[in-house]
């Protein structure tokens, strides 16, 4: 059953999921949707990497995205500039840096387009194991440290007055980050694997009105978005990425009509 | 009556400095079991930042603090909550600690929000949200209260309630509590002792003696020793804060 391309996509994309629902309603509370995005930016810079030193491709990338987080906090502290700034300088400098290193390294083919917006050809068995077991390692740690980080996320000064421990927390959940763009970009591709984030975490938003809920429902619009998204790809043949976020947008409008209706029953 | 273990926490010419300017500095008292210190002074004069040397928020602060408890409630000075957040009261209760439902029901009925139990954060008014803070506060019985201007955002009758619910909370709790104001009238009839600071310790004692004090005046005028005389207004009936009308 593995052997089918179709059902490793899917298999994949499930496990995905699941992991984003939750890291993606932490981004979004957060605010850390351009951190993301940066680091995901980062990630090309990590394949290239991986391409020309033989290295896996999920353990560089998730290096080099861990590397521009410190960067960054690095550079927040020593520097003037806003954070979006630096957060846009990161993210653009080492997708040129990533796109010239490709440049150099005539010797590999590269399919950049799978790159940038997800294969569904290119998931192999290899993956699913880095998928499932990563991704089972990054829902453990969010387990052991989510009360400090929703704590904090509520209010850094009150989760400090009573004694959790809220740097360490948000340091923890930077490296989640890291490693769930690492274990995604295969299927999700780079440009896209904010929306898998943010998309469905913003149709939960709209359609509950506790966390718990929206953790949940947001992993239920990651799984539909997989679902509809991978079929459609088979279908017609578009890339997985995009296919994916395209029908995470599908129930996020959708979720908007819900939003009008509980207006109108309101009034 | 100050016995050694009565003492939650003692803070030793304690001051903190950021980037080569002293916050505050030279600040000492003791905050008692039972007991209520207020904090008073200007913008800028350090207040907050006292009360976070005291809740140990600082690492390399001059001076020395002692905490003698871990239980510590803190109601900060500005708090905002996204909407982003889909919170409701009650998962605000118990963001940090499992608290029974009787715990949570009793501390948010105390300071007269137990209605908003079932709201979302985001639709409190100022003064709601105050109270929620509050009652989230006591609801872990704590042994030291830290209250930074527990009462901005609650109106005028609202405010004197709350200064009671605190001098109430202090006796039955009997926990020590250290208060942040500039709020000279209501302040003064609810504590056990003032620290006027402007960057150091003007002056501290007594209300009484703090209001005679030569610099206090200098610093908030003459009319702020009147205040002394805290405005009394005899209603026959109440406002609860869910709109009911309760006769004395």
């Amino acid at each position: 059953m593995l052997d089918d391309f179709f059902i490793r996509a899917l298999i994949a994309g499930i496990g995905i999921a699941l992991v984003t629902g939750p890291l993606g309603c932490f981004v979004v509370w957060r605010r850390l949707s351009y951190f993301g995005d940066t680091l995901a930016h980062s990630a090309l810079l990590g394949v290239t990497i991986a391409y020309s030193m033989e290295l896996n491709i999920a353990v560089s990338i998730f290096l080099i995205s861990s590397l521009i987080a410190l960067i960054l906090i690095h550079l927040q502290r020593k520097t003037n500039l806003p954070s979006d700034a630096l957060l846009g300088l990161l993210a653009h400098s080492s997708l040129a840096v990533g796109l010239v290193v490709i440049g150099f390294l005539t010797f590999i083919r590269f399919d950049i387009m799978g790159l940038l917006f997800g294969d569904i050809l290119a998931v192999d068995k290899n993956d699913l194991i880095i998928i499932w077991f990563g991704g089972g390692l990054i829902l453990l740690v969010l387990k052991f440290i989510w009360k400090p980080l929703f704590a904090s996320t509520v209010n850094y000064e009150l989760a400090e007055a009573e004694g959790l421990n809220p740097d360490r927390a948000k340091a923890i959940f930077t490296i989640l980050l890291a490693a769930i763009i690492a274990i995604s970009i295969k299927l999700v591709g780079v440009l896209l694997i904010t929306g898998m984030l943010i998309i469905p975490t913003a149709m939960a938003r709209n359609i509950s009105n506790t966390p718990q809920k929206m953790v949940v429902f947001s992993i239920i619009g990651g799984l539909l978005s997989v679902f509809i998204g991978l079929f459609s790809s088979l279908e017609f043949n578009t890339p997985s990425g995009p296919s994916i976020i395209t029908a995470a947008l599908l129930l996020f409008i959708i979720s908007l009509l819900k939003i009008k209706q509980t207006i109108q029953l309101k009034n | 009556m100050s016995t050694e273990n009565n003492i939650l926490v003692k803070l030793d010419n304690a001051g903190y400095k950021q980037d080569n300017k002293w916050l505050v500095e030279g600040v000492s008292f003791t905050v008692e079991k039972g007991k209520i210190v207020t904090l008073i002074g200007p913008n800028g004069s350090g207040k907050s930042t006292t009360a976070k040397i005291a809740l140990g928020f600082y690492k390399g602060i001059e001076g020395q603090v002692e905490k003698f408890t871990n239980k510590i409630g803190y109601v900060p000075q500005k708090i905002s909550i996204d909407w982003t957040l889909p919170l409701r009261v009650n998962d605000f209760m118990l963001l940090t600690d499992k608290l029974s439902d009787d715990v949570v029901d009793e501390a948010l009925k105390s300071t007269g929000v137990y209605h908003l139990k079932n709201k979302n954060l985001g639709n409190l008014s100022g003064g709601e949200f105050q109270r929620v803070l509050l009652a989230r506060a006591i609801s872990k019985k704590p042994e030291l209260l830290v209250l930074d201007e527990p009462v901005q955002g609650v109106d005028f009758t609202g405010e004197i309630e709350m200064y009671e619910l605190i001098k109430k909370i202090s006796a039955n709790l009997n926990c020590g509590i250290l208060l942040i104001s500039h709020d000279l009238h209501t302040v003064m009839s609810a504590t056990d002792y003032v620290v006027c600071l402007n960057g150091h310790v003007c002056c501290c004692g007594s209300p009484t003696e703090v209001a005679f004090n030569k610099e206090y005046k200098a610093l908030f005028g003459e009319q702020a020793s009147k205040t002394l005389t805290i405005y009394e207004h005899k209603h026959d009936h109440v406002h609860t804060t869910d709109g009911e009308i309760k006769k004395n």
